[in-house]
């Protein structure tokens, strides 16, 4: 078929999901990264996985943060005194 | 070489990221401490041998790992994790299709930070292989580019890849088996659902 900007061809869609990580973990080239994005904006259903992945991704950065017990600070702060 | 008055003043602000990673590697707080305090002390010990200019966090996530590999590894004698029988499965994306559709006017994309508590992404992460769940800390949690990751677990980028791949897909996997426990998706949601896309395997 012939593809033109308004109907991405299927190997575009698995040419980007097959970077999609690597999109989202920011490890692609300029122009990759370019054309990817440039995919998204004109295929819904890849920009839905993507958009999915981009928020799972977040949602572990978001809810793994813990404090610091107050304690431990202070116990690694004296140890270090202590070296010195 | 670094000087190690200035320890302190560079490494105390980072515990926060350490003690979380700890935490999830060892799974729970007692040895989380003990891990972060003699990674510290090594850190402090050994700054003079620190490159200034460098990661900073990068050289600390490199002490904890390979403390935590010394002490916790020897001491649970776990089986090696590498025989993960790697049916690629089910991505959480692809197998809530079903749900998507029977929400109407929700989009699974929308709710996702409200569907699991802090309770059970903890579980799914900490359950984990050890391998995959290291990856998917240092990239997810602590945003570190594959190339660090290749550097603090001493593995080439090719393989962190990979388990970051692998272990993406099996916490998707938990995540799906807990949204499917609370009702919020059955198991006949997706064999008639249509393919959804998901992240291929690279090579």
């Amino acid at each position: 078929m012939a593809s033109d900007d308004t109907t991405p061809d299927r190997g575009d869609c698995s040419d980007a999901l097959l970077e999609l990580y690597e999109y989202l973990d920011g490890e692609l080239t300029a122009s990759r990264r370019a054309d990817i994005a440039q995919h998204l904006t004109a295929c819904g259903e890849c920009f839905e996985a993507f958009d999915f992945q981009a928020e799972l991704k977040q949602v572990i950065a978001h809810k793994c943060r813990e404090e610091v017990p107050d304690a431990l600070k202070a116990r690694v702060a004296a140890l270090l005194e202590g070296e010195a | 070489m670094a000087d190690q008055a200035r320890f302190s003043e560079d490494a105390m602000p980072l515990m926060g990221s350490l003690y979380s990673a700890a935490l999830r590697m060892t799974r729970n707080p007692a040895d989380a401490e003990d891990l972060v305090q003699e990674t510290y002390l090594k850190a402090y010990r050994g700054y003079g041998g620190f490159q200034e200019g460098t990661n900073l966090k990068a050289w600390l996530y490199r002490i904890l790992t390979n403390t935590y590999i010394n002490i916790y590894r020897a001491k649970q004698r776990r089986p090696d994790e590498t025989e993960l029988d790697e049916s690629e499965d089910p991505y959480l994306y692809q197998r809530l299709g079903g749900l998507e559709a029977a929400q109407v006017g929700r989009s699974a994309e929308d709710e996702l930070m409200d569907w699991f508590t802090e309770a059970e992404i903890k579980a799914a992460v900490e359950d984990l292989p050890e391998q995959f769940r290291m990856a998917v800390l240092l990239a997810d949690v602590e945003g570190f580019s594959y190339k660090e990751i290749a550097e603090i677990l001493e593995i080439p980028i090719g393989t962190v890849m990979s388990r970051l791949h692998r272990g993406r897909s099996r916490l998707q996997k938990s995540l799906f088996d807990y949204a499917r426990s609370r009702g919020l998706a059955d198991e006949d949601t997706d064999p008639d659902a249509p393919p959804r896309r998901q992240p291929e395997r690279a090579r």
